[in-house]
């Protein structure tokens, strides 16, 4: 918790998660390690915020969960993109990109 | 599908808490391993790796707090969780919950009695249709002062109603009542039954369909027509069993066989008249009627959107043409009434049913609330005494990572439960309470047998418990939820003296209490006052509880003759004297106080050429036989009483009222023998007796003139003796009147002091009630301030053990905390008496006789309560001088 590149921009951590999820189901641990290898280490989560969006998730109807084992053997929770779940990260990637730009255009004019 | 999840999957959480814990502890318990065996795979040892993920990890139990408090289950978890905690504390503490939740019982049940009564009297509307449009057609004559009682104001006439009927604008219906008592024969024995007699209009303006048969329709009440009734629902289970082949049956009402045409539906009363029977009123539109005969009571109902003003002005117009259309007699002018200024003032039904008692029932309600404020500011107390107790555990819970909220909202939820649980038992004290107040049945309270624990009620319960126990919690709650702990932890059990700042809100809600006991004990003073100068007011009779009186109504179906009818009278009253243990026996046309409508007339003192009937005032007249006035236990100022050679030789004998020969002839025996003309005839006065309150004992005695005894048909016997009431006494009474004539009813066998008490029904009742909640407020404030003394000394304890043992004086530290009490009770009440020399003006309609700033009772109330509080801080007080030095030092 003490780099700045730990924090997580608000919102975002439910579109990452679903971006994770829509290659392959995943367990806990290997989503954010995930999130961290394909960030390059920008973003680092916090295990109990990661669990608590699970939930959320889970309880909108955008992710299923079942407990399987691992490559490894271990038991462990995987999550799974529903198909409500994939609409929601479409609409969310749209509406990122949209405010993305308008941002990066905003900065450009300021310098 | 989103909602229902969320509600699936929160319902599943909140019944499985321990496999949602386990299947988060597993999944973090993966986490952990599978970043072990990351580290593990760089190279650490298994020791290393371990703690570097764990490391990584961060603090489970938090992570684990912050997962479990995902979703709207965490919330009603930790409510419930509250609500535990909080039976599991009050639990701990037996004592002080029971004192709590009982003191609450006892103010809420109050409130909700008083509240249920208020509601059932005072809010609900008349069980009728559309009640808000009924008016009672109540006049007032100033110009006829004393002739009425101020409250009922002038009946109307039947010619009024016939006018009034016929020319109005503003009313659907219109018509006119009285109640009275009728012999029915015919059946097992002679009975007096209650009845209502009723014009055309009544029934109609009233919208109440009889549950079988059919209502008195216009034909019924045709001079003439064929002679029929109607039943009350009580009536027709009571005689006839609920047959309802009754229809068609005669029934021998005084004399006239009439034909029961319908029954009136359970509960329904007439206005205030509950009866047996409902008679038509036939009026005779023939040349008989005349102006005069107030007797009736009106009742209308207003046509859609017509306003009681316009109504008001609507018989405004209708009053000359009263007067032109009817007339006295021959040769009396007809426009003599505009010497009485007859004033319209209709009234909503409602209030005319409710009539004064709406006064009484508010300032009680007003006083309970302030008990209610007592009881919450004392629970307060007890709550702040307790919640200091247990800083440290609240500290310990903010330690832990509770935070300020979570805290407040576990003493609100302790609050709230004390609250509800006294709320709980307060119904069932409001249910009993309620239950003995129809019981005694003051007989000033009208609507009695509507007045009930309704849905109205118990929501006023809920919601008072409610805001008793944020106004109470809100005290400790805020005061402690912010409590640092190092400042607890550090000073604990080592607190020597409490801050003042501490005691600041405790003595705060002391003052407060007594301010308020104070207020309501001085309107409790009052009306105990009021009370003593109504019981010193002379009535004019004498050991109303040795007098028994009965009426009794002989019909001209079974004595045609008048001449008869006082012989028959004359025989009962012999009969009556030889009962053993009767002193005197006596008849007249009403008792004082009986509320039977009395007559009136103007008389003509002899000699007085400037005396007419127009600048005379109206003067009550009754009848009364021989003996009659000694009976009663009335003084004959002057002169003698009649005889009944008087009556039978008709001579003009009368007696005149002590305050009618002084106003007219100076002294009570320069009246003797003087005469003056009544009804035409000369009267001779021969005797002058004391003045009586015959319309109660807080209104002014009329002046009156008694005539003899002269074919009244109704007349109420009364007897004087010790035996009254006695069940074998009522039995010689009837046996006595039987032994003249088996025929003849008595009803309404009652003594003097019935009527009396009624008299005084009103006060007696504001009295009662105002001294409950007096004696309330009185025990609550002592408790409050027994409270806070023995707590300041239980603190103080060590404090007092150093000043002992530096040689203070038992007695002196004894007198500090006397003084401190008396300090507080000081300042409490001379808040307490600038506000109730405020507030008293709001009962000035109930006092009578004082003024509201009676000296006496502002004198005697502050008085009695600093002796009272002094007295509750006495033993405390006396527990703090006895302590023992040395135990308190080596303590801790």
């Amino acid at each position: 918790m003490n780099d700045q590149n730990t924090d997580m921009i608000q919102g975002t951590l439910d579109m990452l998660i679903l971006k994770t999820l829509s290659l392959e189901p995943m367990h806990g641990f290997g989503i954010s390690r995930r999130i961290e290898q394909i960030s390059r280490g920008v973003f680092k989560v916090n295990p109990g915020s990661l669990l608590t969006a699970f939930q959320r998730l889970e309880r909108a109807g955008l992710l299923d969960a079942k407990w399987r084992e691992t490559d490894n053997s271990r038991r462990a929770k995987f999550y799974k993109l529903t198909r409500a779940g994939r609409k929601q990260l479409e609409r969310e990637t749209t509406e990122w990109t949209r405010r993305a730009a308008a941002v990066a255009l905003l900065l450009k004019a300021e310098g | 599908m989103s909602l229902w999840r969320q509600l699936t999957r929160g319902i599943h959480k909140l019944t499985n808490r321990n496999s949602s814990d386990q299947e988060i502890s597993e999944e973090m318990q993966h986490f952990l391993d599978e970043a072990t065996a990351e580290f593990a795979a760089r190279g650490f040892t298994p020791e290393e790796a371990r703690r570097a993920a764990k490391i990584q990890m961060g603090s489970m139990i938090s992570a684990k707090e912050e997962i479990r408090s995902y979703g709207w289950e965490n919330i009603v978890d930790t409510f419930f969780a509250d609500i535990r905690y909080g039976l599991r504390q009050l639990r701990r503490n037996p004592g002080f919950t029971a004192i709590t939740i009982l003191t609450l019982a006892l103010g809420i049940g109050a409130n909700t009695a008083v509240f249920s009564v208020v509601n059932s009297v005072l809010l609900k509307p008349l069980p009728y249709p559309k009640s808000e449009e009924l008016v009672s057609l109540h006049q007032e004559a100033p110009g006829a002062a004393g002739l009425f009682s101020v409250s009922d104001g002038l009946p109307l006439s039947a010619s009024m109603y016939v006018t009034y009927s016929d020319h109005n604008r503003s009313f659907q219906s219109l018509g006119a009542w009285t109640s009275g008592t009728a012999n029915v024969t015919g059946q097992a024995e002679a009975e007096q039954a209650r009845t209502v007699e009723v014009t055309d209009g009544v029934l109609q303006a009233l919208e109440v369909p009889p549950i079988i048969g059919r209502a008195l329709s216009s034909a019924d009440q045709q001079p003439g027509s064929a002679a029929t009734v109607m039943l009350s629902y009580g009536y027709w289970q009571r005689h006839f069993g609920g047959d309802r082949s009754i229809l068609g049956w005669k029934l021998n009402v005084d004399g006239n066989l009439r034909e029961v045409i319908g029954v009136m539906p359970r509960g329904f009363q007439l206005v205030d008249a509950d009866f047996d029977l409902i008679v038509p009123l036939a009026i005779d539109r023939g040349g008989k009627l005349r102006l005069a005969g107030f007797e009736y009571h009106g009742i209308a109902r207003l046509k859609p959107g017509a306003t009681i003003a316009q109504a008001d002005a609507d018989l405004t117009r209708m009053l000359p043409v009263w007067m032109d259309s009817w007339s006295n007699g021959p040769g009396i002018n007809s426009h003599f009434y505009e010497v009485w200024k007859i004033t319209p003032a209709l009234r909503p039904l409602k209030q005319q049913v409710v009539g004064e008692v709406g006064n009484v029932l508010w300032i009680v309600m007003a006083t309970l609330g302030i008990v209610m404020l007592i009881t919450c500011a004392n629970v307060a107390n007890l709550l702040l005494v307790r919640t200091e107790a247990r800083q440290q555990e609240l500290a310990i819970r903010a330690a832990l990572g509770a935070g300020w909220w979570r805290i407040v909202r576990a003493l609100l939820v302790e609050s709230v439960l004390l609250g509800v649980c006294g709320g709980a038992l307060a119904i069932a004290f409001a249910y009993e309470g309620l239950k003995l107040l129809i019981a005694l049945g003051p007989n000033s309270l009208p609507r009695l047998a509507e007045i009930s624990l309704d849905s109205r009620s118990l929501a006023f319960t809920l919601a008072l418990s409610l805001l008793a126990a944020l106004l109470f919690g809100l005290f400790p709650a805020f005061k402690y939820a912010g409590t640092k702990i190092s400042l607890v932890l550090r000073s604990a059990g080592r607190t020597a003296s409490a801050s003042r700042e501490r005691h600041g809100v405790r003595n705060l809600l002391v003052v407060a209490q007594v301010a308020l006991a104070l207020i309501l004990l001085v309107s409790a003073g009052l009306m105990i006052r009021t009370f003593q100068s109504l019981r010193n007011v002379d009535p004019g009779f004498t050991h109303a509880e040795h007098l028994q009186i009965m009426r009794l109504s002989i019909p001209p179906a079974l004595v045609a003759q008048p001449q008869h009818v006082t012989r028959i009278q004359n025989n009962i009253s012999d009969k009556l004297a030889t009962i053993p243990g009767v002193t005197s026996v006596g008849f007249a046309s009403e008792m004082p106080m009986e509320g039977i409508e009395t007559g009136w007339d103007i008389i003509i003192p002899e000699g007085r050429p400037d005396a007419t009937e127009e600048n005379q005032p109206l003067r009550m007249f009754k009848y009364v036989s021989p003996g009659f006035i000694q009976t009663d236990g009335t003084k004959l100022v002057a002169g003698r009483d009649l005889t009944w050679t008087d009556v039978y030789d008709n001579r003009p004998s009368v007696l005149v009222s002590e305050n009618l020969a002084r106003e007219i002839w100076g002294t009570p025996s320069a009246a003797l023998g003087k005469r003056f003309t009544e009804f035409g005839d000369k009267r001779e006065v021969v005797g002058v007796v004391a003045d009586v309150r015959e319309n109660g004992v807080s209104e002014k005695a009329p002046s009156i003139v008694y005539w003899p005894p002269m074919t009244r048909r109704s007349v109420t016997y009364v007897v004087r003796s010790d035996r009254t009431g006695t069940a074998s006494f009522l039995g010689e009474i009837r046996s006595a009147v039987a032994s003249v004539n088996s025929e003849l009813p008595l009803t309404s066998l009652r003594t003097m002091q019935n009527l009396y008490d009624h008299s005084l029904a009103r006060t007696s009742f504001a009295l009662v009630m105002l001294a409950i909640a007096g004696s309330m407020a009185l025990a609550i404030g002592i408790i409050g301030i027994y409270g806070v003394i023995s707590y300041t000394v239980s603190q103080r304890t060590r404090e007092i053990g150093i000043r002992l043992a530096l040689g203070a004086q038992q007695g002196a530290i004894a007198r500090m905390f006397v003084s401190h009490a008396l300090l507080l009770a000081g300042i409490g009440a001379a808040i307490g008496l600038a506000g109730a020399i405020e507030l008293m003006q709001l009962m000035k309609s109930l006092l009578f006789g004082i003024s509201p700033r009676d000296p006496l009772t502002y004198a005697l109330v502050p008085t009695v309560l600093i002796i009272v509080a002094a007295f509750a801080s006495f033993f405390p007080a006396r527990r703090a001088a006895a302590v023992d030095p040395a135990d308190t030092l080596r303590g801790d």
